[in-house]
């Protein structure tokens, strides 16, 4: 092999995951000498109370609200059925901040809901504490379980279904015999997955918990660096978070949680649609479901739509590092995950594996403590605030981007390595003649998916970030944290049509380079 | 001269030995129950397959920790022969650059190929705008264009109808003329083998045999390939019906 030939393949996927493991394990290792010895407040045993407690019930929630809407969209054709399974995607992608902004817009104070309340003369309610946070979880969450539970019933082999046709099931003795199994098998894996995302949860907090009866440990880290200034306990909290979502993780992974995305969802189901009351029940679920997860985007919508001809003038500049921000993030996380799926597709790689997994055990603001402790002794961390979120997005993220090339990538080396290698086609000729134009379909939807996470990412930027260097999300955050609802709507309107856009054109761009 | 010096090849519990040599320019039918290996021994020529013992030697060369793309072989496999997101013309354009920077003088050469292959005026197609046979063709045409002495064919015609097939074992015989290349052959047919002309390779027990003129093979079989056949007795039936 050519010493080219050895740098692509071996070094540059080698370098890349201890690259990517120094940037995990340092900020850990920090954490975990600055932490050490801290003895845990009472304040600190309720915040990761409250961290357990809500994640639990997040994905309890949201597991078992996503059942009936799986079903009904499994075993419904209808109109638009397409597109509302498309759309249960979207919020995988929307600003958490947004969300929540958009919920405390129906439920909040000055909200929809509470208007109505009044006019009927009944008390209003409050939509801080556990309950809100439980609400936008579920708003967040909800879909990404239907989504995989819907792969569920997809997957039921279309030979049982008939068998069950033929033995003349009725919809009771199918959900016993077909659903209950299949069910039985896919919820473990959607409830984990979704209460590791929800141990981690920061932006939804922030917004609509806080106190000392719904702070997480995401925020009393945020809460020890910014107002504290007690790094060491910060860093203690970080060691604490670090070990629950560790175990949380390892579980998720020993019950193998089906993926979330994918394809599938145009095969011709074979379940047979009940009639009589089932039907109405099935249509029911389908609106309810649709106006929950709609509401409180019109809201924003609603009320940022007049805003935006006069935005605060921080909105711009923010919008613009944004941009940038997730731009990079994008560009560098998809490399990196093209770089170690195709090493593992080529051959077992346990370091790559290791690097692409390790990120899931940590969170932004534990990352972010690590650096924050890392950079002080040398530069201001406000210097280095823009920087340091796309290494901490790009670290969040490749996790995510690896597992969608990798199946892609081996696919690739099954079909035609061997052709390739026959032909000596090497390094970047390879390159260009046959991986970009093969995988230009998943690396347009990764990519996406990276630049709309790093463009509505509220985490590490809140540890770093002055007046100068706000990204978006911040400015969101700090307007609605003012009670300027108002403004913070609007900005968050560009934010959502920003993230949506950057993920569309890279889709777009890689659907139109796909063969 | 293709040299497998004790060639020892390992797959899991599965072992293929090989001791012998072809001179350059020979015609080589490798045949065999399935699962005997033939592909395995193909694989391990080109380099896909490290042998766990022995040498693989042309013209007195190890060919041990050379790549594939710098071997003196090309290889036909059974199918995707061709990148279907390039046109007709890349794909021939791969076998004399794989970086497609193509001079004018490329240009002409892959023209000559694809007109010799009775490929006119087909290369900007892409692959799915080909039928099977012209599919296999192209192939053959940068088999012709890569020039190597050692041209491997696993199969490849194994989903086209007889008479195609006779079509593409004439052209295969013709590109080994042009380019006096060594041809081993995978093929499950014995009126393949014999329609290849020269000598066959018949593996058995885990042993790649010496190659034998293959009219003799078939004439008169050892029980083992006999076995193969499908016959116990009476090869001249066969022959008159191979012929």
């Amino acid at each position: 092999m050519t010493a080219a030939g050895r740098w692509t393949v071996t070094l540059l996927p080698a370098g890349l995951a201890l690259g990517l493991l120094l940037l995990v394990l340092a900020p850990l290792a920090t954490v975990a000498v600055r932490g050490s010895g801290m003895g845990l407040g009472p304040a600190d045993w309720a915040a990761i109370r409250f961290t357990v407690l809500q994640a639990v019930l997040s994905a309890l929630l949201s597991t078992v609200l996503a059942v009936p809407v799986a079903r009904a969209l499994a075993r419904r054709r209808f109109p638009g059925r397409g597109l509302m399974i498309t759309l249960m995607g979207a919020p995988f992608l929307l600003p958490a901040v947004v969300a929540a902004l958009g919920l405390l817009a129906v439920f909040g104070g000055a909200g929809m809901l509470n208007m109505g309340l009044q006019s009927v003369g009944l008390p209003p309610v409050s939509i801080y504490g556990l309950h809100g946070v439980l609400l936008a979880h579920v708003f967040l969450n909800l879909p990404l379980a239907t989504r995989m539970i819907l792969q569920g019933w997809l997957s039921i082999p279309a030979e049982r279904i008939r068998l069950a046709q033929s033995l003349g099931f009725g919809p009771a003795q199918t959900f016993r015999h077909l659903e209950v199994p299949m069910l039985r098998e896919v919820l473990p894996g959607v409830a984990l997955v979704i209460l590791v995302i929800c141990l981690t949860s920061f932006a939804v907090v922030l917004i609509l918990g806080g106190g000392p009866r719904a702070t997480t440990i995401e925020l009393a880290i945020y809460q020890a660096v910014r107002f504290d200034f007690d790094l060491a306990r910060a860093a203690g909290l970080a060691g604490v978070q670090v070990l629950i979502c560790a175990l949380a993780t390892g579980l998720a992974f020993l019950v193998a949680a089906p993926a979330g995305f994918g394809t599938g969802l145009d095969r011709q189901a074979a379940l047979e649609a009940p009639r009589g009351w089932r039907r109405g029940l099935d249509a029911a679920v389908l609106v309810l479901a649709t106006l929950f997860l709609v509401a409180s985007l019109v809201a924003v919508a609603l009320r940022g739509l007049p805003g935006l001809t006069d935005l605060p003038s921080a909105v711009l500049p923010a919008a613009g590092r944004s941009i940038a921000v997730a731009l990079v993030s994008a560009l560098v996380t998809t490399a990196t995950a093209l770089t170690l799926a195709l090493s593992a597709a080529r051959r077992p790689a346990p370091l790559v594996e290791a690097a692409a997994t390790l990120p899931l055990a940590t969170s932004g603001l534990v990352l972010g403590t690590g650096l924050f402790l890392i950079v002080r002794p040398f530069v201001s961390p406000m210097q280095v605030a823009l920087p340091v979120t796309v290494l901490v997005n790009v670290a969040l993220t490749v996790p995510f981007l690896y597992r969608i090339l990798l199946p892609e990538a081996r696919a690739l080396a099954a079909d035609y390595g061997r052709l390739a290698d026959s032909l000596g086609l090497h390094g970047w000729p390879r390159l260009r003649w046959l991986i970009l134009p093969r995988l230009a379909r998943p690396l347009g939807f990764g990519a996406g998916i990276a630049a709309a996470l790093s463009m509505g990412d509220l985490g590490v930027i809140t540890l770093f970030a002055g007046e100068r260097q706000a990204t978006l999300p911040l400015v969101v955050q700090q307007l609605t944290g003012a009670y300027r609802i108002e403004a913070a709507a609007s900005a968050s309107l560009i934010l959502v049509v920003l993230s949506f856009a950057l993920f569309w054109a890279f889709d777009a761009g890689g659907r139109r380079a796909a063969p | 001269m293709l040299h497998l010096d004790r060639l020892i090849l390992t797959q899991g519990d599965f072992r293929l030995l090989a001791d012998w040599s072809a001179p350059a320019g020979a015609r080589i039918a490798v045949m065999g129950p399935s699962g005997a290996g033939k592909s395995t021994l193909l694989a391990a020529i080109a380099g896909f397959l490290a042998p766990s013992a022995g040498r693989i030697l042309w013209n007195g060369q190890d060919l041990a920790g050379v790549a594939p793309g710098d071997r003196p072989t090309t290889i036909l496999f059974q199918d995707q022969n061709l990148f279907p997101h390039l046109t007709v013309a890349q794909n021939l354009g791969l076998g004399l650059r794989p970086d497609l920077r193509l001079t004018d003088a490329d240009r002409s050469r892959i023209d000559r190929a694809l007109e010799r292959t009775g490929l006119s005026g087909l290369g900007p197609r892409r692959p799915a705008q080909l039928s099977g046979g012209q599919a296999s063709r192209a192939a053959l045409a940068r088999a012709l264009l890569r020039a190597r002495p050692i041209l491997m064919l696993d199969e490849p015609f194994a989903a086209l109808g007889p008479a195609l097939r006779a079509e593409m074992l004439a052209l295969v015989r013709e590109v080994a003329d042009e380019t006096g290349a060594l041809v081993l052959m995978v093929t499950h047919d014995p009126a393949d083998a014999l329609a290849l002309g020269g000598k066959t390779a018949f593996i058995a027990d885990g042993t790649v045999h010496p190659p034998v003129d293959t009219g003799r093979l078939l004439a008169d079989p050892p029980a083992a390939v006999a076995a193969y056949l499908g016959r116990r007795q009476d090869p001249g039936t066969f022959l008159l019906h191979g012929e």
